[in-house]
């Protein structure tokens, strides 16, 4: 551990240092009805203080993934191989106790929702003050009044008796804002949100994020933000993984991903929903066919039977061959196309259909 | 109640293309609120509608957007009349029917569909989905030419779902499908009026845009007017001719699609189009108008404009006065409002950022 305590006592962010790194990661539950290959051969980094937003379809993996992160995957059932390292420690070779001590400490998460993932039985401030009591070793008063500056930290009014409140008593927006207090408790240098204002209004999805975002600046944590919404992705994130069936089929920065998409999965994305200052006259253009099954995912790329452009490809190789995620026109993607056969749909087709 | 021609009558008529089809006035709905001891009684009641007028056109989309538990599912439900109102009334082509009984509804109840908001609950698992779809035929005792098992398979095909699948169960189809199922079924009695509660928010991205496509392209080829409800501006803004937006069980604002998204002239229109998160990172980061908290509770409403209290604008005068639904001065026809001091209809992010706060100065 001696390694990890020159970055332990340096709370500021540091640019350039990969605080999250994950390796190879594959993810297998055994089911009845056969082995789940839920997340394949997945990689990415997160540095201090940077946003990475996940995207994906429900049943991509996105969430898997992050659980595996968080050590909370059953072991009777699940494999996890490949390594995944936060700030020095390989994770996957942790004891349970070691997780333990990391969880609502160093790593935290966020879960969609808000009303299943409290507990109906105790009070909102006994909920965020519970992590803090265990990490810390303080009193219960210590943590009352820890939990009242949570709440007030995270926007809500009157702390002092909300406290006391259990979390029939809030609304939805304000169970969300007392997850993201509890799971913000011990000051994590991670956070993990999974979907956070999916089931929120627009209003108040603008509220989390604003939230997220000082909170981020405050205190230089580092995020995973999953989402399926692209605008939420444009709000907050840095770097953005697009996940497809388990696989990263494009990494790169926001602007990248959102500007200059380099895979089909990402086209078709962007084209699919309609921008509240596009013509209305164009129509939609949906991704055909539906996720597929990871009981027994297709061969070769995982998205041809739903691609359009696989005819473009010389060969079967979508069929055949898996490609590779590798750069193309400045970020990484994973298909078949050649760079100069992408650029060339994205700004003869794609672009025009999304500036319209 | 002017409405007391005969069904046959209403049959009948088939309307020009353009005449209204449903309207609705002052529609009010309260669920009242049971308390105390020994005896129960009502201590209170949700005003989950509270006079909402708007009236729908033959072949026209009409969307009602807002936040939940603004009243906009209930407003659906009351309209196929799955809910009895507590007030106001609800006319589908001339003939009232807010009160009207089961037996006057049932030929009414063929024209008036629903699509529901979540495709798992709303089919009935043990049921396969050729007697899902020929439910509504059977119940309704109608015999299309050719069959009822011919027409369910036509409407499958309509829907994109391979025929061959009647004899399937809800749980072999992801939910896209399943939600194709729902609108195939709302389709069975060739009905003039969709009321579609969220028909996509429980759906994939990618599976949003292959439901919002088949729903358009029904409303343009079959001329089947719709009320979209939905929380998502911009689907609704792809979808409806025209848009109204609800705060608390009353429209603050009604208009056609250009004038609303253009030149939205109610606050909260303005906050509910700032807050939509674009994907375009080179669209000018507008200024989002924050809304501070959470709706009101319907139990007890503010006075006055039920917005004041999130309202930036707020005065006196809006506790104390409620707004009238109104045409402001510099709109076009049909576009409403209902504040005492509106904005003066600059789209957020259509100009830079300081374009609200200057609106507001100017106003104030």
């Amino acid at each position: 551990m001696s390694t990890l305590t020159k970055s332990e006592s340096i709370p500021a962010p540091e640019a350039g240092h990969a605080f999250l790194s994950v390796r190879d990661l594959q993810v297998r539950f055994r089911t009845e009805d056969g082995i789940v290959k839920a997340v394949n051969n997945l990689s990415f980094d997160l540095e201090q203080g940077k946003t990475l937003g996940i995207v994906g379809e429900s049943g991509s993996g996105k969430s898997v993934s992050n659980l595996a992160v968080m050590g909370l995957h059953n072991p009777k059932n699940t494999t996890i191989e490949g390594s995944i390292t936060l700030d020095g420690q390989d994770l996957l070779k942790a004891s349970q106790k070691d997780l333990e001590k990391l969880r609502g400490n160093k790593m935290s998460m966020i879960f969609q929702d808000a009303l299943a993932a409290l507990s109906p039985y105790y009070t909102i401030g006994r909920q965020i003050a519970e992590p803090f009591m265990k990490h810390t070793g303080a009193s219960k008063k210590e943590g009352r009044d820890r939990a009242i500056e949570m709440l007030r930290r995270v926007g809500i009014p009157q702390p002092q008796t909300r406290v006391d409140d259990f979390p029939h008593q809030f609304s939805g927006g304000m169970r969300q804002r007392a997850m993201i207090a509890m799971a913000l408790v011990c000051d994590p240098q991670m956070l993990i949100a999974d979907e956070p204002t999916t089931a929120l209004d627009v209003t108040v999805q603008a509220q989390i994020i604003d939230l997220l975002k000082d909170l981020q600046q405050e205190s230089g944590t580092s995020i995973i933000f999953i989402t399926h919404d692209l605008g939420v992705i444009r709000e907050i994130a840095d770097d953005v993984l697009v996940m497809y069936a388990g696989r990263a089929v494009e990494r790169g920065t926001m602007r990248e991903v959102l500007k200059s998409s380099q895979h089909p999965y990402g086209w078709g994305l962007l084209s699919s929903i309609p921008r509240i200052n596009a013509s209305v006259d164009v129509p939609l253009m949906p991704i055909p066919g539906t996720p597929p099954s990871l009981l027994n995912p297709p061969s070769g790329c995982a998205f041809h039977p739903r691609c359009t452009y696989r005819e473009l490809v010389v060969g079967d190789k979508c069929v055949t061959e898996r490609p590779p995620l590798e750069l193309a026109n400045g970020h990484l993607s994973a298909c078949h196309l050649t760079p100069a056969q992408k650029q060339s749909i994205l700004t003869e087709q794609i672009l025009p259909r999304l500036s319209s | 109640m002017s409405a007391e021609q005969t069904l046959d009558e209403q049959s009948a008529a088939v309307p020009a293309p353009g005449d209204v089809l449903l309207e609705v006035n002052g529609l009010t709905k309260h669920f009242p609120v049971m308390g105390g001891f020994p005896f129960k009684r009502q201590v209170g009641a949700v005003q989950a509608v509270d006079g909402v007028s708007f009236d729908v056109r033959e072949g026209e989309s009409l969307g009602l957007v807002g936040e939940s538990g603004c009243g906009k599912s209930t407003t659906g439900r009351l309209l196929t009349r799955l809910l009895e109102p507590t007030g106001g009334t609800v006319k589908y082509r001339g003939q009232d029917i807010t009160h009207a009984n089961r037996k006057q509804l049932a030929p009414i109840r063929s024209e008036i569909q629903m699509i529901f908001q979540d495709p798992y609950s709303s089919l009935n698992p043990r049921h396969t989905v050729g007697t899902i779809i020929s439910g509504p035929m059977e119940i309704n005792n109608i015999n299309p030419p050719g069959g009822r098992e011919a027409r369910v398979r036509e409407l499958l095909e309509i829907v994109g779902l391979n025929p061959e699948h009647y004899n399937r169960f809800p749980h072999e189809f992801s939910g896209g499908q399943r939600q194709r199922i729902g609108v195939a079924r709302a389709l069975a009695l060739n009905p003039k009026l969709i009321i579609a509660d969220e028909p996509v928010s429980a759906l994939d991205v990618s599976i949003q845009a292959q439901v919002v496509n088949l729903l358009q392209g029904l409303q343009r080829e079959l001329g089947i007017a719709f009320v979209f409800i939905a929380h998502d501006l911009s689907i609704v803004r792809h979808f409806s001719q025209r848009v109204a937006v609800m705060y608390l069980g009353k429209v603050v604002e009604i208009a056609d699609r250009d004038s609303l998204y253009n030149k939205p002239r109610h606050p909260y229109t303005h906050a509910l189009l700032s807050a939509a998160p674009d994907a375009d990172p080179d669209t000018a980061a507008n200024e989002r108008i924050r809304l501070t908290g959470d709706v009101p509770s319907p139990l007890n409403p503010p006075s006055g404009c039920r917005f004041r209290t999130r309202c930036w604008k707020a005065q006196e005068k809006c506790a104390t006065e409620e707004p009238p639904l109104i045409q402001l001065g510099g709109n076009v026809d049909g576009h409403l409002t209902a504040c005492h001091f509106p904005e003066d209809g600059v789209a957020p992010g259509a100009k830079p950022a300081d374009t609200i706060p200057a609106a507001r100065l100017a106003k104030d």
